[in-house]
């Protein structure tokens, strides 16, 4: 947990996570990004790991690259939508209750506001061609973020077999067998507490 | 008291739901639907949809819209906190854990596990989206563009995500 990976990460606008040492997170700050990543995060949850990925990580270097993964495991594990649950583990680490509360308050406002104007204009909104086609266009896009979100957050993490052999079984799982997430991410911590050392040991008992 | 029940009713949702916004659909039908008949059928499958293709968690749009039915715009605000209060108890609570444990050797053992699983899980979600947004030639194409923007032009997410709705917009009407 000590190397940064400072080596392919891109620090923007002077602010990148080069230093180590967090940048201060205002309240306000952490508001508005989660109001735009809240604002952005079109069919389901996952959509917002690429989003938050760039904004907390990348751009503004709140958290580092090892602690967003276990980020994303608290907020598979406990139930509730990823993008709120995210919200609060991340507004917490930095700010504290407000930070919580500021956070969950930017990531949910874009839906309330959004979803009271479609319900107000639903029958024009939900029959126009150009909506459905905008969203056609999307989705295929969607695909693209999730994946490279996957190989970001995966470079550091997957390094031997492993670990390679835990994430091919916990994608199996829950993609072809659906099994709960919840599930596969407790399975994975108990068997991470019970093996010796999966970090050690490079793959021996793959 | 409708608003009390709103916020009770999708509190349970909220509390449930594990693994994302499509787990909760099924819970909402019991409770919104069966349980309470505060909507049909028709109702909600017209509410799934809209919850799809607009911007926010799921979870959370669909409980705006069913509250925003029943009780106008407080019932759509009252049932949108009762989803998310449980998750804000919860993780505040597991935060507040991991913080008290930062430095134990278990949770770096538990991290070992969880840390792979969690890639695993994000690649699921790629291939359960593939599943229903790569359909055709022209969706691939689509994709191939975006992965072009992505991994050569490095460009936003967001930025990519308003080029291709505007894109779909032209290619797909």
């Amino acid at each position: 947990m000590d190397s940064r990976f400072a080596a392919d990460s891109e620090p923007c606008e002077g602010h990148g996570p080069k230093t180590g040492v967090p940048p201060e997170a205002s309240i306000a700050a952490l508001f508005w990004t989660f109001f735009r990543i809240g604002a952005f995060t079109i069919g389901g949850g996952y959509v917002m790991v690429p989003l938050i990925q760039r904004d907390i990580v990348e751009r503004r270097g709140w958290i580092d690259k090892d602690s967003f993964v276990d980020v994303l495991a608290i907020a598979q594990t406990a139930p509730g939508p990823l993008a709120v649950n995210t919200a609060v583990y991340v507004g917490y680490t930095l700010r504290g209750i407000w930070g919580a509360m500021a956070s969950v308050a930017g990531c949910i406002l874009p839906s309330i506001i959004i979803i009271l104007v479609v319900a107000a204009l639903f029958d024009q909104i939900s029959s126009s061609n150009y909506v459905q086609a905008a969203f056609a266009g999307i989705r295929p896009a969607v695909v693209v973020l999730i994946v490279s979100a996957a190989i970001k957050i995966g470079r550091p993490v997957v390094r031997s077999r492993v670990e390679l052999s835990l994430a091919a079984a916990a994608m199996v799982l829950v993609a072809f067998v659906r099994v709960s997430p919840a599930l596969v991410v407790t399975a994975a911590a108990a068997y991470g507490l019970l093996a010796r050392s999966t970090a050690d040991n490079g793959g021996k008992d793959a | 008291m409708i608003l009390l029940n709103l916020y009770l009713s999708f509190a349970k949702v909220g509390l449930f739901t594990f693994g994302g916004g499509y787990a909760m659909l099924p819970l909402i039908e019991s409770e919104i639907i069966h349980g309470r008949g505060w909507l049909t059928v028709r109702e909600f499958t017209d509410i799934v949809a809209i919850a799809e293709v607009t911007p926010g968690p799921i979870a959370v749009n669909s409980a705006t819209f069913v509250g925003y039915r029943l009780a106008g715009v407080l019932g759509g605000i009252v049932a949108t906190l009762g989803v998310v209060t449980p998750s804000v108890v919860i993780v505040l609570a597991l935060a507040m854990l991991a913080k008290r444990f930062e430095n134990s050797a278990g949770l770096a053992r538990v991290k070992s596990g969880m840390r792979p699983a969690v890639v695993g899980l994000i690649a699921a979600a790629a291939l359960t989206v593939a599943r229903v947004a790569l359909v055709d030639l022209k969706s691939m194409m689509m994709a191939a563009a975006a992965a072009l923007l992505v991994f050569k032009v490095k460009l936003d997410p967001i930025v990519v995500l308003a080029i291709s709705g505007l894109l779909g917009a032209i290619i797909f009407s």
